[in-house]
């Protein structure tokens, strides 16, 4: 289970992530919503060590995280995709599957043997089978289309085994259509996968759809959390982020 | 198993026979390319030839070390000539001071380079792009003003004279030009081999990761700091042993080794070779020797051409002259599978 409690981080005057608390069951799927700016994606990168926070701690199985760097904190088993897909844009859909395993079975800096070591290749071919990548593993990653490389970016992130998979905008700059297929996919490794998974989304049909649980971040503070229902009759949610609009063609 | 799991088992298996291959491959490669080095004395009596086959040797051992740091980890240093210059004082000060056998001082070498590249590295691979690489030429400017300062041990601006005592050692005489010439041969190429496995290791690819993505190698739990160091120490090492090689093949040492333009003709031969593939150094390294040694027989201003030559890779085709065969042979096979 991952806990966060009290998690506070500043820029200058500006309270980027303000005192939150949350806590994430095991085998959970919630979506975290609001406006721009409200600090989502800082709120990631506190959790994954991108940010140290000011404050607080991110407890994952009661082992408190917080401050720590990436590396440290990815073994402990949080893993994260990224909103601009990242990727390593000159290799192979398959050797970054491998390579990732090997970096996660610590032979990442093994120099006499030849890459890749036998014992990546269940994993590698495994998750790429998952997301879909088998039938281009020998293309280079900065040739692949916009959404694979989104694919590709959640598959290095899956391929770890993370207990916890964060995914910041898994949608981002894909249209209507692959959007769907890609949160299709998202909900179908939650569901498969039985791992903690935490996504940040625009869409709130998206959202409302498929999250059972949702949290609405504005400035920095926890403004509401809940179930779709909950967060779509929520007076503070309505003002603050759904505006108006939304609020009348709901009622 | 399901007809889909067979379908991967069959994918499989030539995939894990394939890095097998690959490794005896290159070891096969790396025999025949010395058993034919190894035979020109042979069939020739040039000792212009053999002579220019030893300097390609100790420049092919730096260049294509510095393209382990350049074209695989992404760190593009520009004082990599210090380890290259330090090979060379080092061996050459143990054996004239310590007279102990060429295979001792060989290993003390690199011992030493291993310990000043940590020490160099561990203050220069935390640092971004630009500034990695002028506080690495910095590096190198400080070890260039201390051979030239250091008078009393190194000689100062005349070098290491008096030659590199150089007593045999299990029937080899370094003495023997053709002796010192396969010896060259056989350190290019265990040299080179060595380098290729490094590449093509689970290392190699860490090194490759950074290169392309450093911050997104680090969320998947790779240690950075640490790979880049690693890097660091091991091409010191390389650069270190052709260092030695041109101290054996000049029987001494001296400043213009450990020199900035050393670092700066190891770019420029990654520059014209291409960093894009293993041998493209190596390739550079033959170029731009013939290059110096046909321009400077030509003309006094051999400077001026070889700025030319720079200038028309950089500008002009932007790529080393082995990108382009690599491009030419991914674009046939892409066409072959199109097919």
């Amino acid at each position: 289970m991952l806990e966060i409690r009290n998690l506070a981080k500043s820029f200058g005057g500006v309270n980027a992530t303000n005192d939150v608390s949350l806590d994430f069951p095991d085998g959970s799927l919630t979506a975290v919503i609001g406006p721009n700016g409200a600090g989502k994606s800082t709120f990631f990168n506190l959790i994954t060590g991108a940010l140290k926070p000011d404050s607080g701690e991110v407890l994952l199985d009661g082992v408190d995280l917080a401050g720590r760097t990436p590396p440290e904190i990815v073994r402990h088993g949080i893993g994260r995709a990224f909103q601009v897909a990242s990727i390593f844009k000159s290799l192979t859909v398959q050797e970054t599957m491998l390579a990732a395993v090997s970096a996660d079975q610590r032979t990442s800096a093994v120099l006499h043997k030849r890459f890749p070591l036998p014992e990546t290749r269940d994993r590698a071919e495994h998750v790429m089978e998952l997301l879909g990548l088998a039938g281009k593993r020998d293309r280079t990653a900065a040739t692949l289309s916009h959404g694979d490389q989104k694919l590709l970016d959640i598959a290095l992130a899956l391929v770890l085994e993370p207990k916890v998979l964060l995914l910041d905008e898994p949608t981002a700059g894909m249209g209507p259509e692959e959007r769907w297929r890609m949160i299709d996919k998202v909900r179908e490794l939650w569901e498969t996968q039985k791992i903690t998974v935490v996504f940040i989304e625009h869409d709130m049909d998206i959202v409302f759809k498929i999250a059972p649980k949702i949290v609405v971040l504005c400035y920095g503070r926890i403004l509401a959390t809940g179930t779709p229902d909950e967060i779509r009759n929520d007076g503070a949610v309505i003002e603050a982020y759904l505006g108006t609009e939304h609020a009348g063609a709901s009622a | 198993m399901t007809e889909l799991e067979a379908g991967h088992a069959e994918a499989l298996a030539p995939a894990q026979s394939g890095a097998a291959f690959q490794r005896y491959r290159d070891i096969l490669f790396a025999l025949v390319a010395f058993a034919v080095l190894a035979s020109l004395p042979l069939f020739t009596g040039s000792k212009a030839l053999l002579d220019f086959v030893i300097r390609c040797s100790a420049y092919g051992l730096f260049a294509t070390s510095l393209n382990l740091l350049v074209g695989y980890t992404g760190l593009t240093s520009f004082g990599h000539g210090m380890f290259f210059g330090l090979g060379a004082y080092s061996f050459g000060l143990i054996m004239q001071k310590l007279a102990v056998s060429i295979p001792v001082a060989f290993a003390a070498t690199l011992a030493i380079t291993a310990l000043i590249a940590a020490t160099i590295g561990a203050i220069c691979v935390r640092l971004k792009e630009i500034y990695f690489a002028f506080v690495t030429l910095a590096f190198q400017m400080l070890i260039h003003s201390t051979i030239l300062s250091w008078a009393s041990f190194t000689g100062g601006d005349q070098g290491l004279r008096g030659g590199i005592p150089r007593p045999a050692f299990l029937g080899i005489d370094l003495s023997n030009h053709v002796h010192l010439y396969v010896t060259s041969c056989a350190l290019l190429i265990l040299g080179l081999l060595a380098m290729r496995q490094i590449a093509q290791s689970p290392f190699g690819y860490t090194l490759r990761m950074i290169r392309d993505n450093a911050a997104r190698a680090s969320f998947l739990g790779i240690d950075v700091w640490r790979a880049k160091l690693t890097v660091f120490v091991l091409a010191a090492l390389f650069a270190s042993m052709g260092g030695m090689v041109m101290a054996l093949f000049v029987s001494g040492a001296y400043p213009e080794f450990a020199y900035w333009t050393i670092s700066g003709e190891g770019i420029f031969i990654n520059m014209l070779g291409g960093v894009s593939t293993f041998l493209g150094p190596m390739v550079g390294t033959v170029l731009l020797l013939l290059l110096n040694d046909t321009v400077t027989r030509l003309t006094e201003y051999h400077g001026i051409v070889l700025g030319v030559v720079i200038l028309f890779f950089a500008l002009g085709l932007r790529k080393g002259l082995l990108d382009f065969a690599a491009e030419w042979v991914s674009r046939r096979r892409n066409a072959g599978e199109g097919r």
